[in-house]
């Protein structure tokens, strides 16, 4: 067992909202679940845990959470259904049959997560639903995580859950040959859902729900139900060893520090180690390495060294090449490129650099990368450029200030 | 549940098909054949169009009804054919729309 996900938290902590979200989350995709095998009607038993969900919002910051949060969901969603699905008898006849505790299947959350992934609906579709079904956010949080207005992530759920029903996408777990393709989108929402929460993770924005620990729960969730897939661990590993050394990304002010110049005291050491545990584990058994597998490798290494000197960027290339032939991007060669630097000399890498400019054009960390490097090399001017280059292309304002420094220094 | 698979030809599509030689043309009718034999359970009815250029298009939103010659869009991407299917559900029909072994993109719609 993968823990961190049967443990609820933030019970003891003071009943702040967040805390109680995360309550909520344990149970919120459970009910759905449960629901839907009851009723077989995802939008229906998606509603009636929305309103659950609200209520308990509503409430529990009055009244304390109840010591069987599960039970009180289920109580509230079971009412609400008999009230407003009245005119449905069929609907109303099995809820009113339902009594707690509902027979659990262990499976159910699963389909549910990949209903909510299915390639038939749009990205952010399937990002806003997963939230809402399986981590039991609501619309008002999940508009705040993504800073769009509330209509725009209402409207996005309901198009979704109407194209759910009316295509006939179906609510169960990919058979054999389906599912390699199927989890990967599972996990490619699940990790940008990690990354939107992780890179946007400013001090201004402490307030927000923090995504990265959804992420890091659904991660948790897929990884237990899906003991046979290495890369649901392998994402679960990533995201553990990112987190791990959040803390030490920002300084006091708020500023993102560079890996170079982080205080690796800060870092979370026995997070580090049981995520190292859990991917070399899921290495041995499985022997099918994937792409978030080396990632997490990849991030191993970095979390490892106990100072930047110390990194073995030998390994890192190795890990690179193995990643590049499994998942060809530019966005890994320019990683990679960033490991050749330290391998093997800011030439060498910045030789590799050229050869992304027109693909990558476009990209901040290109730029950023190649003013690094051209200062390696005392090329200062066309450093300048090209760190003029990335500010104008990051939207980040951590990102930003670190370039606005560097500019000031040179 | 009923879908409709919308087989669309592309223009490179085309110019491939009439680049084979007899042979090979033959071979490609043969794999479609094949497709509906092998699910001839499921498919309830299939029409295949003649090409775009054959076509007339009705406009009756005006006063008067406007006829054109050709398609009602203008596109690379045409509807060659369309086959009915009955299945369980869409993940079904994907299956059916990825086996199909002729022309590069197939539009899935839940039909009544």
């Amino acid at each position: 067992m993968i823990g961190g996900v049967s443990e609820s938290r933030g019970v003891d902590e003071p009943a702040t909202h967040e805390a109680l979200a995360l309550v909520v989350r344990e149970h919120a995709g459970r009910l759905a679940a449960s629901l839907m095998s009851l009723l077989g009607d995802f939008s229906a038993a998606e509603d009636l845990v929305q309103d659950a969900v609200e209520i308990a919002l509503e409430r529990w910051p009055l009244e304390g959470v109840p010591d069987r949060p599960d039970a009180w969901l289920f109580t509230v969603a079971r009412r609400r259904g008999l009230d407003v699905l009245r005119r449905e008898s069929t609907y109303r006849a099995k809820l009113a049959q339902l009594t707690w505790p509902v027979p659990a299947e262990p499976d159910d959350r699963l389909r549910l997560v990949f209903t909510c992934c299915h390639p038939a609906l749009s990205r952010p579709a399937q990002i806003a639903l997963t939230l809402r079904v399986v981590c039991g956010l609501s619309t008002a949080q999940i508009a705040a995580a993504f800073l769009v207005p509330e209509a725009t992530v209402a409207q996005r759920i309901t198009r979704a859950k109407k194209k759910i029903a009316e295509a006939g996408i179906p609510y169960r777990i990919p058979a054999g040959e389906e599912l390699p393709a199927r989890l990967e989108q599972v996990l490619a929402v699940i990790y940008l859902l990690f990354n939107e929460g992780y890179l946007s993770s400013t001090a201004e924005r402490a307030q927000a729900r923090d995504l990265a620990d959804d992420a890091e729960w659904l991660a948790a969730l897929l990884a237990n139900l899906l003991p046979k897939e290495p890369e649901a661990a392998g994402l679960l590993a990533l995201i553990r060893l990112h987190r791990a050394r959040g803390a030490a990304r920002f300084n006091a002010d708020g500023r993102l520090v560079l890996l170079a110049d982080q205080d690796r005291t800060r870092w979370d050491r026995k997070v580090i180690e049981d995520a190292i545990a859990l991917l070399t584990r899921t290495a041995r058994t499985h022997r099918r390495p994937g792409p978030y597998q080396l990632q997490a490798a990849i991030v191993a290494c970095h979390a490892e060294a106990e100072r930047f000197e110390d990194t073995d960027w030998r390994q890192i290339v190795v890990l690179y090449d193995l990643l590049l032939a499994l998942a060809p991007s530019p966005v890994t060669r320019l990683h990679r490129a960033v490991a050749v630097r330290y391998a093997s000399g800011p030439e060498a890498a910045l030789a590799e650099l050229e050869q992304l400019g027109g693909v990558l054009e476009r990209y901040a960390l290109l730029h950023a990368t190649r003013a690094e490097l051209l200062r390696d090399l005392g090329r200062h001017a066309e450093a300048r450029q090209a760190d003029g280059r990335a500010l104008e292309l990051t939207a980040n304002p951590a990102q930003q200030a670190l370039l606005e420094e560097r500019l000031r220094w040179d | 549940m009923k879908y409709v698979l919308m087989f669309v030809e592309t223009e490179q599509f085309a110019r491939d098909l009439e680049a084979m030689d007899e042979a090979g043309r033959e071979a490609a009718y043969e794999a479609v054949g094949r497709w509906f034999a092998e699910h001839a359970d499921k498919i309830t009815h299939h029409t295949h169009l003649h090409p775009v250029h054959t076509a007339t298009t009705v406009r009756l939103g005006g006063a008067e009804p406007i006829v054109t010659d050709g398609p009602f869009v203008e596109g690379k991407e045409v509807v060659s054919g369309f086959a009915e299917v009955e299945v369980a559900d869409l993940d079904e029909a994907l299956a059916l729309a990825r086996s199909w072994p002729a022309c590069p993109v197939v539009e899935i719609r839940p039909a009544s």
